[in-house]
Parts: structure tokens; C-alpha cells; sequence
């Protein structure tokens, strides 16, 4: 439950965190694409490579994690950010969710 | 099947990727994108089961629980693995869209095949139908293969590494006769995906 303020917010830092508050409210969200054993390793790689513009070796590097260990994190960013991504990733047909970064 | 066709190669002048199908081809691949146009449609992408009237009633988006065919639970997957509500968020913001998406797509290799030549009630009378995509329209294939693939290879229960189960079953059995197709199909994909390189 919640309500709005009634005093002034200051837009600026809030002296008052605690590094580690700092640190959550920063924590950043992941994309993570998981095996399935469907999708070709050609096409995986080429997804990343158009969705996500890395280079042919990173999108391989990342391809052959989720092919060997099961997943990989494939992006970082803002949650909406990472929901944009997820929600790519379904309309490439590739398995995808997000989560807080570890 | 898979040996009468070279699938997709870039052609070099004009860069787009084609493709000769036999008709027999051409038809298994409008029936397959038919059937997805009418498996995204079948199981409704509105909530249907009980909950608050009041809340339905106010309630115009998208669906909120996963799909209960296995294949549709393939193609539109929880977005969050343990976040039940933020995976019914996104699923009612997305869901729809997604589902229109994949149906367009596969429209899509519908529409191209007609205009290539294919007709209505096909005959074969060895005419082979040429495809020529520029490369919009060969991303919009290469995503519908894709989900005319985990279509297939869900209803299959295609596993990593099962090939030998497959060379094992007996020639007449339908389920292999399925999985020549999905192999087919992952054939396609893999030389329209390098046809766009």
C-alpha cells in the first residue's frame, strides 16, 4: 500500500542510501535465451546478430552457450528494455525470459 | 523428399534468396502454414476462464494464463520463469501481438507460393514453382519456418539428439514420415539462413 508524497521530492540523489540501496535500485534486468532442441544453431546465431547487432563471434559465442550450458544472457539493460528484447526473441520463436541480473 | 530440392541459394546479381519447389513441396508448405494460421486462431487469445465478471467485463486486452495446447505454450512461453503476475502482465501486452505476427508470417508463404504459380487444387503435372524473396520477406519466412518447426517438432516431442529413435521407426509409421518433414523444414531454414549472409 501506498500514497503520494505530501512533501517536496527532491529530484537529485537521495543522500540518505545506503551503498547497498544504491547498488538495488541500480541492479540491472538480463535477457536470458534458453536451449530447445528446435531451433537451429545457424539461425540462433543469426538472430542475435540482427536483433542485437554483435558481431558474427560474439553471436556464436552466446549461440553456443545456450547450446551447451542451457542459457546465456544475451542482453542487459532497463526492464523495459529487456521485455522489448524477450517479446523479439518470441516473434523469432527463440525461448527467452528475463530476470534482475545476479 | 528433402534430395528433390536445393533449397535457397542467394542469387547473385539480384541478392535475393529463391527457391524451386515441386508442387508437392509448395503444397505441403501452404497446408503446414495453414494449419498454424488456424492453430493461432483456434485456442482464443481472450481469457476465458472464470474470474471476477465485473473484471472480465472491463477487461479488453489479451490473455493473462498460458495457452493449453503445448504448441502455442511453445510459441508464446512465460516471459518471467518465477514472477506468476509479471509473466500475465507481459503475456496480455504481448500475447496478441505475437499471435497476429505469426499469423501474418505465415500468410505470408502462403501468399508467395499462390503468386509463384501454385494453385488452388494442385495437380501435379511436374510444373515446379520458383520463389524469389527479397530479404524482408525472407526474415518473415525464416520466422514462420521457425514456428511451422516448433509446431512439428513440439506435436513430435523432438528431443536434442534423438536421431537414432527417428531411423528406427518402421517407413510406414506416420510419426516418421512427420519428422521427414520437420527435417525438411529445418533444411529450408538452414539455407535461407545462409542464402541472407
Amino acid at each position: 500500500m501506498t500514497t503520494a508524497s505530501p512533501e517536496k521530492v527532491d529530484p537529485g540523489v537521495q543522500k540518505d542510501l545506503t551503498p547497498d540501496e544504491i547498488t538495488l535500485a541500480d541492479t540491472p534486468w538480463v535477457t536470458l535465451v534458453w536451449n530447445d532442441p528446435v531451433n537451429l544453431m545457424s539461425y540462433v546465431t543469426f538472430v542475435f546478430q540482427k536483433h542485437f547487432g554483435y558481431g558474427k563471434k560474439k553471436a556464436e559465442k552466446l549461440m553456443m552457450e545456450v547450446h551447451e550450458d542451457g542459457r546465456s544472457v544475451v542482453s542487459t539493460g532497463t526492464r523495459e528494455e529487456m521485455e522489448r528484447d524477450v517479446q523479439a526473441m518470441h516473434e523469432y520463436g527463440l525461448w527467452a525470459t528475463l530476470s534482475k541480473a545476479e | 523428399m528433402a534430395s528433390s530440392t536445393t533449397g535457397f541459394v542467394r542469387h547473385r546479381r539480384s541478392k535475393r534468396a529463391i527457391a524451386t519447389f515441386s508442387v508437392f513441396e509448395a503444397d505441403l508448405l501452404r497446408s503446414l502454414a495453414a494449419q498454424l494460421v488456424e492453430l493461432l486462431h483456434n485456442e482464443s487469445a481472450v481469457l476465458k476462464t472464470e474470474r471476477d465478471p465485473l473484471e472480465a467485463l472491463l477487461d479488453f486486452s489479451g490473455p493473462t494464463t498460458e495457452p493449453e495446447d503445448p504448441v502455442l505454450r511453445r510459441l508464446f512461453p512465460n516471459a518471467y520463469r518465477d514472477d506468476g503476475e509479471a509473466a500475465s502482465e507481459f503475456r496480455r501486452f504481448t500475447e496478441g501481438e505475437l499471435r497476429d505476427g505469426k499469423s501474418r508470417a505465415a500468410g505470408t508463404i502462403i501468399d508467395v507460393l499462390e503468386e509463384a504459380g501454385l494453385p488452388a487444387e494442385p495437380t501435379d503435372d511436374g510444373i515446379s514453382i520458383d520463389v524469389e524473396l527479397d530479404e524482408a520477406t525472407a526474415l518473415v519466412w525464416l520466422r514462420s519456418l521457425t514456428d511451422l518447426r516448433l509446431a512439428l517438432g513440439t506435436r513430435l516431442e523432438v528431443e536434442e539428439g534423438d536421431e537414432e529413435y527417428w531411423y528406427s521407426l518402421p517407413d510406414e509409421d506416420p510419426r516418421l514420415q512427420a519428422h521427414h518433414i520437420y527435417e525438411w523444414l529445418g533444411f529450408l531454414q538452414e539455407t535461407l539462413v545462409h542464402a541472407l549472409r
